[in-house]
């Protein structure tokens, strides 16, 4: 029982330092921008010589950052825009094209079938180092650099989504196709009628994996969109932060509200997606 | 679709639907991962021929075939070199801790503990809030200026440029340990949970110790999921670019020139021998880490 309660805390002291960064931030939010400015000037400016601490809670509480930031700063709402439609459709694209090759990786058989699933996982566990320089290429000769398509593409045609989908939709039972075979149904109702509804939480694991992981990129806009009214919220981000320092935090916290609603509403389909994604095939 | 109705009246129905199906299958599953297939050869496959075309011409002008001359030439620059060692440095270094980090979270974690999940949750947390959006509290805590030097120099130490000295691979290793921990957890958690508690039973009572039980139980068991984390964290690793882009930008303290640095700036003068040669170098890689993975997983049969 002590032992319970010591662990107990020894571990919730370690989660506490692992969420401080996020605390810090939204309670900096919703400091009046003039003292964000006064308290963390010093730190940006080179030529200064005294030390600032952070800030956990602001002396007043004030909405005049989000004010700022939503009302005044009309590039923020671009931005905003810019990560949305390029997230939306690659979730979209993604699951629809992977769902439908999952389905015939799981449960029918082709030729190379086997063989081509090995060359998905080899292409899956590439880092974006080695896939960019030829997304790049044909980038180019497709003349879509500069455009949100150039990210959107290689995005919907990412290999995750199939892998992780398989793994789930393999678990389905065959008695189900089967049976629906006998009662005449081809493949495709098969797959309209019967696996898409029963893999509905799978795809929502995907959905959410996938929106986190996407509304966080850096590297993609970066090498791909020249034209910086054209970046996502991230990079903006990064320039908010020496450039405007005083409406920083709020424009971070609105930056990371959609992940955070979506994790706490689909905390388990998050989990269960992690967890598929290292079951052995 | 050669069949003759006659031949209806000599097999039972199953297994004219079965025959029937199997090879229809064949086409059905083709057609199902066209679109994503065709995906694939439009936006990976050929390109990777193209890629490999480009790392052995001498320029996208005269196009002149020098076989393996770019392969060779890359090893004499030396902002490649530096690249490449940050790379490995820090991918050894991460890997390495994280695996360790994220076993031993694990194992707390399957314990019973109050608010269990709740602690879980947290330690996801950072998975999930984009690195861009915590950014400026990391900033502030590790500048010059910033929040740690307010704490040493109040204990009366000299302080320290943390993101500007051999600090700053520490900073950024520690950068990656929080944002990732909680995926690598995740697994190991699973794999824990599948573990048969008779097996612990059977060992308490033939009097094993606590060592004894985890490395023929415990780590006997997550063998397979040692292997998925390993791969996962590596190519995880290489995504640290990220993280040290927003934190240091373009040109950040030399020890955190990271390979992918290196990339963006050949996209900046669009050397695209070079580019090619060190994504292939680096695809060769992950197939030999992915390759010896198997090979293991092979010979261990799991």
């Amino acid at each position: 029982m002590k032992k319970k309660i010591l662990l107990s805390i020894l571990v919730g002291v370690i989660a506490f330092l692992f969420i401080i960064p996020l605390i810090l931030t939204i309670t900096n939010s919703f400091m009046e921008p003039s003292q964000v400015q006064n308290q963390y000037e010093n730190v940006f400016n080179s030529n200064n010589k005294e030390f600032s601490g952070l800030k956990f809670i602001p002396d007043w509480i004030s909405l005049k950052q989000y004010y700022n930031v939503l009302i005044l700063k009309t590039n923020f709402l671009k931005m905003f825009w810019n990560s949305v439609f390029m997230v939306v459709p690659i979730i979209l694209g993604q699951v629809i094209v992977s769902s439908f090759a999952a389905y015939a990786f799981a449960k029918l058989k082709f030729t190379c079938r086997d063989n081509l699933f090995y060359t998905y996982i080899l292409l899956m566990l590439m880092p974006f180092q080695v896939t960019v320089v030829p997304n790049y290429l044909i980038a180019n000769f497709l003349g879509i650099l500069n455009s949100f398509l150039s990210i959107i593409f290689p995005g919907i045609f990412s290999v995750f989504g199939v892998f992780l989908l398989r793994q789930f939709i393999k678990k389905l039972p065959d008695g189900y196709i089967e049976a629906a075979k006998i009662d005449g149904a081809n493949h495709v109702q098969i797959f309209l009628k019967i696996i898409l509804p029963l893999s509905k939480n799978y795809i929502a694991s995907l959905c959410v994996l996938l929106m986190i992981d996407y509304w966080n990129m850096v590297q993609q806009p970066l090498i791909f969109l020249k034209d910086v009214s054209m970046h996502p919220l991230s990079l903006y981000l990064a320039q908010v932060n020496k450039d405007e320092i005083s409406i920083a935090f709020a424009a971070a916290t609105i930056y990371m509200i959609p992940v955070l609603l979506i994790y706490l509403y689909a905390e388990n389909y998050f989990v269960e997606g992690i967890k598929n994604s290292g079951l052995k095939g | 679709m050669f069949l003759c109705p006659g031949a209806l009246v000599f097999c039972k129905r199953g297994d004219i639907l079965e025959s029937k199906f199997i090879r229809k299958e064949k086409w059905i599953g083709l057609s199902f991962i066209s679109p994503s297939l065709i995906g694939q050869f439009m936006f990976f496959f050929i390109p990777i021929l193209i890629t490999l075309y480009y790392s052995m011409i001498d320029n996208p002008m005269s196009k002149e075939f020098v076989g393996l001359d770019n392969y060779i030439n890359i090893w004499n620059n030396s902002i490649f070199l530096r690249a490449m060692k940050n790379t490995f440095i820090f991918t050894g270094i991460s890997v390495g801790l994280i695996m360790i980090l994220s076993l031993g979270l694990a194992m707390l974690l399957n314990k019973p503990l109050y608010l269990r999940n709740i602690f879980r949750s947290c330690f996801m947390v950072p998975l999930i809030v984009p690195s861009a959006s915590i950014l400026m509290v990391w900033q502030v805590f590790f500048n010059f200026n910033g929040t740690l030097n307010n704490i040493i120099t109040t204990l009366g130490f000299d302080p320290v440029d943390w993101m500007n000295s051999g600090y700053s691979r520490w900073i950024v290793i520690i950068f990656y340990i929080w944002k990732n921990i909680g995926y690598d957890m995740v697994l190991f958690l699973a794999a824990l949970q599948n573990i048969p508690k008779e097996q612990y039973e059977a060992a308490s009572i033939d009097g094993a110790s606590n060592i004894q039980k985890f490395r023929h139980i415990t780590f006997i068991n997550i063998l397979p999921t040692f292997f998925f984390v390993f791969i996962i964290s590596i190519t995880n690793s290489f995504k640290i670019f990220r993280e040290v882009y927003l934190l240091g930008g373009q040109y950040p303290y030399e020890d955190l020139y990271m390979l992918q640095h290196y990339i963006n700036n050949l996209f900046n003068v669009l050397d695209y021998q070079m580019l090619s040669v060190s994504a292939i170098y680096m695809a060769t890689f992950i197939f030999i880490v992915v390759l010896f993975w198997k090979k293991v997983e092979n010979k261990l049969d799991i």
